[in-house]
């Protein structure tokens, strides 16, 4: 039987409690809206880059321990990485979440993002903890679009 | 308190005698017993709709209405005899008012198309409860659309209840057809259908009646309720996937137009054009769901055999004690607390996230639903984005009612005060 503290370790715990970068920027410079139809959590991500550098990145919305505690937790991760360094942060922890049997380290060092590696033993919950991280993805790419957990291409999981 | 006329009269059931039929109930998961409450979602299915489908794909596989040799003989018989036992099952004049369908949703989707969509002028009106299933909704947008009609709402308050006072302002001169919940999938309310009929037949408005989370619950029968459609699924009432009916008066299946092409459904075919059977017929293009429709009879049997009114009284009580222990724990709010509800608990723990609550609560064995339950606007007029939902059915007890109190009691520990 898998514990649930392995899940709910925790630092998720406390960056669902209190969630850190949740507030809206005065100016937000690029933004992106991300949506899981499926359990109804709504994020929006802010993020302010200059010369290739995030230089500030928030968000706001409400969801699950596991998606709250992942974007507030991302924002820490990658506040002050570059461009680059964010979306090798963002494989390396889609690795832990999704690669069966791998040791948790191989996505270089993910330091405080490994609290997540218990999301691996659910399936059903890795959405939750990815979705931050497509929209911030999004946002990076200044798309306006609404990021979707189902679209364009709908998944088995889900119905009435 | 949940309570029924149904339970001064019948005598009690037995879910520890019945649990044995349902083999699927006999499991464990993650160690633990198998708390199986997510019957509003499907059902599980009885040994008797099993053998009744292995009986067919064993001994009677072979496609109905076409062939002279026995097996298909074989086939037809008990895929009209299963029409029979749906047209018994819902107290209707004529097996000819029984549509096979995939399930409650195609079924709505046809009378939309075929009997609706042509009747719509602009300026029209469709309307539905606050409280659909968005298949009870989207079909109708969709007709809507074409038409340039409009759907209205009859709102619904704070306990999960129809205004019916307000009936008389969404109910018009130019309603076309008026699409109910007969109970509600996210709240449980039992809707007064009867009333709603009333209404809507003294102005000449058709009724279609969605009956998926009413009829593994109580006895209906369309007579009485005096609809113009009623539609449920097969899977959440003990029987098969992939089954539904589409019950219709007659009067209004004979002026309806086919709603898929295919065989099966035509009298005649030429490349100038093509006749139509008569209804059920018409609206059965294709080769059918054979096995489906022979499950959904083994199931509608098995139930009259316990007896609809035995089923509501035993799961009335059985509410009424989940009520009682889930609404009285700390921090619990329950979504949807009409005076008249079937099957369905729904709630919020407070600070803590429907999907949290429902992978805890896995990790015990306990299959709840978590979500919007395919009834957003629902979610919206309580402001909640999601909700936890236990459903029941007859077989659940009151251990498993027990299971998921010591369940929330856990979540309550992790996630702290």
């Amino acid at each position: 039987m898998i514990d649930l503290r392995e899940l709910y370790q925790e630092v998720i715990l406390d960056h669902n409690r209190q969630p850190r970068n949740f507030r809206v920027p005065e100016h937000p410079q690029r933004q992106a809206e991300g949506y899981n139809p499926l359990c109804g959590d709504k994020i929006t991500v802010y993020v302010h880059v200059d010369q290739g550098q995030i230089r500030d990145v928030s968000f706001k919305g409400a969801g699950c321990a596991i998606s709250q505690a992942s974007a507030s937790l991302m924002t820490e991760a990658v506040l002050g990485k570059s461009l680059a360094e964010a979306r090798s942060l963002f494989e390396g922890f889609h690795h832990l979440l999704t690669d069966e049997g791998s040791g948790p380290s191989t996505g270089g060092d993910l330091g405080k993002l490994e609290v997540f590696s218990g999301v691996r033993e659910y399936p059903m919950r890795v959405k939750c903890a990815t979705l931050a991280w497509h929209t911030l993805k999004s946002a990076l790419e200044d798309e306006s679009a609404t990021v979707s957990t189902e679209s364009p291409n709908p998944t088995p999981s889900g119905g009435p | 308190m949940v309570k029924t006329e149904a339970t001064l009269v019948a005598p009690s059931l037995d879910p520890g005698l019945l649990r044995p039929d349902f083999p699927a109930l006999d499991q464990k998961i993650h160690g633990h017993p198998l708390v199986y409450l997510d019957n509003a979602a499907t059902t599980q299915k009885p040994t008797a709709v099993l053998r009744a489908l292995d009986r067919y794909y064993r001994r009677d596989c072979s496609n109905v209405h076409r062939g002279v040799h026995t097996l298909s003989q074989r086939s037809t018989a008990s895929y009209e005899s299963a029409r029979g036992i749906v047209q018994r099952f819902l107290g209707s004049s004529s097996d000819r008012e029984i549509v096979f369908v995939r399930g409650a949703t195609e079924g709505i989707n046809l009378v939309a198309r075929s009997f609706l969509g042509p009747r719509l002028e602009p300026g029209d009106e469709v309307l539905v409860t606050a409280m659909e299933h968005h298949a009870n909704i989207v079909p109708w947008q969709l007709v809507c659309k074409a038409a340039g009609a409009r759907l209205r709402v009859l709102p619904m308050d704070d306990r999960g209840e129809l205004r019916l006072e307000e009936l008389g302002k969404v109910l018009t001169e130019r309603t076309r057809l008026l699409a109910a919940v007969h109970v509600s999938n996210a709240l449980g309310t039992v809707n007064p259908v009867e009333e709603l009929v009333a209404a809507a037949r003294q102005r000449g408005v058709p009724v279609l009646l969605d009956g998926a989370q009413a009829v593994p619950h109580k006895a209906v029968n369309v007579e009485a309720l005096g609809c113009d459609f009623y539609v449920f699924s097969g899977h959440k009432a003990f029987g098969p996937t992939g089954i539904g009916v589409l019950w219709g008066r007659r009067e209004h299946l004979e002026t309806m137009e086919p709603y898929q092409g295919g065989g099966d459904m035509i009298v005649t075919v030429g490349f100038e054009g093509s006749t139509f059977r008569e209804p059920p017929a018409r609206f059965e293009a294709g080769t059918p769901n054979i096995a489906g429709a022979i499950g959904l009879g083994a199931a509608l049997e098995y139930l009259e055999e316990l007896g609809l009114p035995q089923i509501e009284a035993y799961e009335a009580e059985l509410l009424s004690y989940a009520t009682q222990r889930i609404g009285s724990l700390p921090g619990i709010r329950l979504i949807g607390t009409a005076r008249r509800k079937a099957g369905v608990l729904s709630f919020v723990v407070e600070g803590v996230h429907p999907h949290d609550v429902g992978t805890i609560l896995d990790q015990r064995g306990v299959a709840v639903r978590v979500g919007h339950h395919c009834a957003q606007p629902v979610m919206a007029h309580f402001g909640v984005p999601a909700t936890v939902r236990a459903s029941f059915a007859f077989y659940n007890t009151r251990f498993e009612v027990d299971a998921l109190e010591q369940g929330l009691r856990e979540v309550k520990e992790i996630f702290g005060p």
